[in-house]
């Protein structure tokens, strides 16, 4: 009876947590265990994916609100980078070092990213049902066009331009002298020689997550969550359905612009051209890992979703690596993280019903 | 034969029976025998039952649109040639015989003696036409060794779709058909059709058959009081005298058109007076649902809707609720609910959004918050009230019954405060016990409030247990406006688009 009773309350939790996040946060556990006995530091490990975990979770964040409205998985995502890469340069090229530096970025992208996110709503507008579709080439094409405009836009500050020829920018830009970590060592945390905490970097998460969890409980975020769920009731209760989804998708791509300010300020370095090719499908992948569906998702699918997938891309190359002593990191890491990328689209199939 | 009923009387679910379709294996199968030539059989598929000599026209064309007369007829059972290749990679490479496929669709359509051109493509036909391929289809088949030729047709409202001119060769092909030896089952709103054409007449009401009579001598009265009443001139309802002189005109609907796809309405003009409870009744596709689909902006309409002496601009649900309207959709899972999502937010939604209700204003009201303890105690009056059997008011709308889903449909237009409602096929698909209740929730409603409700229904006996007046809609149009103690003989007549004597050339 008791028994009975533990075995059907363990299935509510494996059910209510989901099986695949168990396994996975299982696997995770086993790749730290592991670690020390193939001689990984598990103070380099945790910091490792502490760092990862904040310099993504913005960017898995950006994915809510379009899927609240209906909108889908924003595949997208590179749009609203470039915002953020148009922000970044801008602020270089004003050259004023420092913590500011990352002030003003944030300043001159949100003008881009309303602008870009506003006719990306206007598109997905006039092709409801094929979002995910359709999001995928604004991504690519914005992508490939900008690879024109860095080469033409006149910016001229020595860090950022060509050397020899003095015009068009670098492929990658060093955030050395400006805002470099400034928010990684904010309020930072020296546990041991290897584990350092990125303090600032989670509580700026945090703050962008308590305010996507905060909008959802207005009044136009509850008419948000009710267009995604049936945009049909949600005309018939005179919400104006085509300005909601719009909406929701200039604050997608808002945040994929800070998300990638973010990730450059952890990294080092801004990375232009191809550089936001590839980012939309770990982030696409990390939100359907954490759990959110096709046109549900909450801010603990975006937390358990990063975790576990940037946990498992940077555990598993280096606890491997050193299993079997050849320097092979970079293709396991490769290997993973578009099993994990593949398996998180199968697992979309299944939950849109 | 004649087969007749109301609309869920169960005339087509007793004929997919028959031709054992698998939706009545998927749902529930069904009990006793079915017995053909004194033989009783049991078909688990329609292939089954065209073995048997059983041909079935259904209500909506199975068609393939960018094919010929021809090759829809003989489609999946052409007369086939043997080529080299056939030889070779067996029966999949023999191809059609052509001249034998025109020759068996001319013998079919001749026997319908109707002007088919059996070349033509189906997307390019009369709709009519499209129908005559359809019969043309069953007729061609004929006897072969495993397969007896047919000897039962099937019609399912073939004539509902066709002008009277095309309706009447049709009329004319099946009684050379039934001359010829073919039993025709014929289903058909048109009373006189059936009186005209069929020998035998059944009438089922509420899945039962009601009435087995020959057609010599019934008039379309007495068919109209089996199809549609319960008690005829015993009706349980309680009339209440309804002051029309005194009360003002709430709402005027003036030329209404909508473009409601299967529920055209083309002109409608109603006035609806203040505290009363108006049904709008009719068959199936003549236009009902249009009309609060319309008004409130859901489909394309035009005309003019006046609520309270002012005009309120079509095409936008957003003016239509602002007025203090509401609406009950008849598409409960479509646009009704939210299904993924708690009863607290489907009841509380729509007021939330227009009328600002459960909310708490931050920062002078520019941070509008939902206020969760005001909707849960909303939502838990309604549960109460409405005797809405949950689990919980965090209960998915999904995990719901029909009954309880509708229901919550309503505690959501209450919860609006609507000067006027209109409540869309409210029982459908719910059972008794839910739709007695639902039924008096909305009297009890109008009678406490005030509150004007227009209800749209198919089924007459409700119309006229809770109404004021019912008004017909036919053909798009108001054909009759009668108040509810009417005789429902009257109705049905009303219903089947004619006018008794009584009545002609005045309506209330």
């Amino acid at each position: 009876m008791n028994l009975q009773q533990l075995t059907s309350s363990a299935k509510g939790l494996v059910k209510s947590f989901g099986l695949p996040r168990i396994i996975i946060g299982l696997f995770l556990l086993s790749l730290f265990i592991t670690a020390p006995f193939v001689g990984v530091n598990i103070g380099t490990s945790l910091s490792d994916t502490f760092n990862r975990f904040g310099m993504n979770a913005v960017m898995v964040l950006a994915m809510v609100p379009m899927i609240h409205s209906g909108c889908g998985l924003n595949f997208g995502l590179p749009l609203g980078i470039i915002a953020g890469l148009l922000g970044a340069t801008i602020s270089l090229q004003v050259n004023i070092p420092g913590p500011t530096s990352f002030l003003l970025a944030i300043l001159f992208a949100t003008p881009f990213a309303v602008i870009l996110g506003w006719g990306y709503g206007q598109l997905l507008n006039r092709v409801k049902g094929g979002e995910m579709m359709i999001a995928t080439y604004v991504g690519f094409s914005s992508v490939a066009f900008m690879c024109i405009m860095w080469l033409l836009l006149p910016f001229s500050n020595p860090t950022m331009v060509w050397g020899y020829s003095g015009t068009g920018l670098r492929t990658t830009i060093s955030t050395e002298g400006y805002y470099r970590h400034v928010l990684n060592d904010f309020l930072s945390i020296q546990l041991t020689d290897h584990l350092t905490i990125p303090t600032g970097m989670l509580l700026f998460f945090a703050l962008l997550a308590c305010i996507i969890w905060a909008f959802l409980h207005t009044k136009t975020g509850t008419a948000m969550t009710a267009v995604g769920s049936n945009s049909v009731f949600a005309r018939a209760s005179g919400i104006n359905v085509d300005k909601i989804r719009t909406l929701s998708v200039i604050m997608s791509t808002w945040l994929g612009a800070i998300g990638i300010l973010v990730y450059q300020q952890s990294f080092g370095f801004i990375q232009l051209y191809m550089g936001p090719f590839y980012m939309a499908l770990p982030a696409v992948s990390a939100i359907l890992i954490g759990g959110a569906s096709v046109n549900k998702a909450s801010i603990l699918n975006v937390v358990i979703g990063t975790f576990l997938f940037q946990g498992i891309v940077t555990m598993t190359p280096s606890v491997m690596n050193s299993m079997i002593h050849t320097d092979m990191s970079e293709v396991i890491r490769i290997v993973v993280s578009n099993g994990m990328i593949l398996y998180a689209l199968t697992r979309k199939a299944e939950v849109t019903r | 034969m004649g087969l007749l009923g109301e609309n869920g009387a169960g005339k087509s679910t007793l004929m997919k029976i028959l031709f054992g379709m698998d939706e009545i294996h998927q749902t529930g199968g069904y009990g006793g025998d079915i017995i053909i030539n004194g033989e009783k059989v049991q078909f688990s598929s329609p292939i089954d039952a065209l073995a048997k000599g059983i041909g079935m026209v259904h209500q909506e064309f199975s068609l393939l649109p960018d094919f010929t007369a021809t090759e829809n007829i003989l489609l999946n059972r052409e007369p086939l040639k043997y080529t080299v290749f056939s030889e070779l990679f067996g029966e999949r490479l023999n191809i059609l015989d052509r001249e034998k496929m025109d020759q068996i669709a001319e013998r079919a359509i001749g026997r319908l003696k109707v002007p088919l051109d059996k070349d033509m493509m189906v997307s390019q036909m009369p709709v009519g036409h499209k129908q005559f391929t359809e019969i043309a289809r069953e007729l061609s088949k004929e006897a072969t060794d495993v397969v007896e030729g047919i000897k039962l047709l099937v019609l399912d409202e073939p004539t509902a779709v066709l002008s009277e001119q095309e309706a009447d060769s049709l009329l004319k092909a099946m009684r050379l058909l039934s001359e010829s030896g073919i039993s025709i089952i014929f289903i058909s709103h048109r009373l006189q059709e059936i009186i005209d054409v069929c020998n035998t007449i059944m009438v089922m009401r509420d899945g039962q058959i009601i009435k087995t009579v020959p057609s010599q001598g019934v008039v379309i009265a007495d068919i109209a009081r089996w199809m549609v009443g319960r008690d005829v001139g015993s009706s349980k309802r309680e009339a209440r005298g309804f002051d029309y002189e005194n009360t003002p005109v709430l709402l005027s609907l003036q030329n209404l058109w909508v473009d409601m796809p299967g529920e055209v309405v083309r002109d409608v003009s109603l006035d609806v007076h203040k505290g009363e409870i108006l049904g709008i009744g009719g068959m199936a596709g003549q236009g009902k649902l249009g009309i609060p689909n319309g008004a409130m902006g859901l489909f394309p309409a035009g005309g003019k809707v006046i609520f309270e002496g002012k005009e309120i601009a079509l095409n936008n649900p957003r003016h239509f609720l602002d007025a203090g309207m509401a609406f009950v959709s008849e598409d409960r899972r479509g646009v009704g609910l939210l299904l993924d999502e708690s009863l607290e937010w489907n009841i509380s939604f729509t007021a939330m959004q227009i009328q600002e209700k459960y909310l708490k204003r931050y920062l002078g009201g520019l941070l509008k918050w939902r206020d969760q303890a005001a909707i849960e105690e909303e939502t838990e009056s309604y549960v109460k009230q409405l005797e809405i059997r949950c689990t919980s008011t965090k209960q998915k709308a999904k995990e719901l019954s029909g009954g309880n889903q509708q229901k919550v449909c309503l505690a959501k237009a209450f919860a609006v405060g609507p000067k006027l409602l209109f409540v869309s096929e409210p029982t459908r698909g719910i059972d008794i016990g839910a739709k007695s209740l639902v039924l008096k929730a909305l009297r009890k409603y109008n009678e406490e409030n005030g509150t004007t409700i227009v209800m749209i229904s198919s089924e007459l006996e409700e119309l006229r247990a809770i109404c004021d007046r019912v008004a017909i809609i036919s053909d798009g149009k108001v054909f009759g406006i009668l108040p509810a103690t009417t005789d429902s003989a009257e109705f049905g007549l009303l219903m089947i688009g004619q006018k008794s004597q009584v009545l002609e050339g005045g309506s209330v």
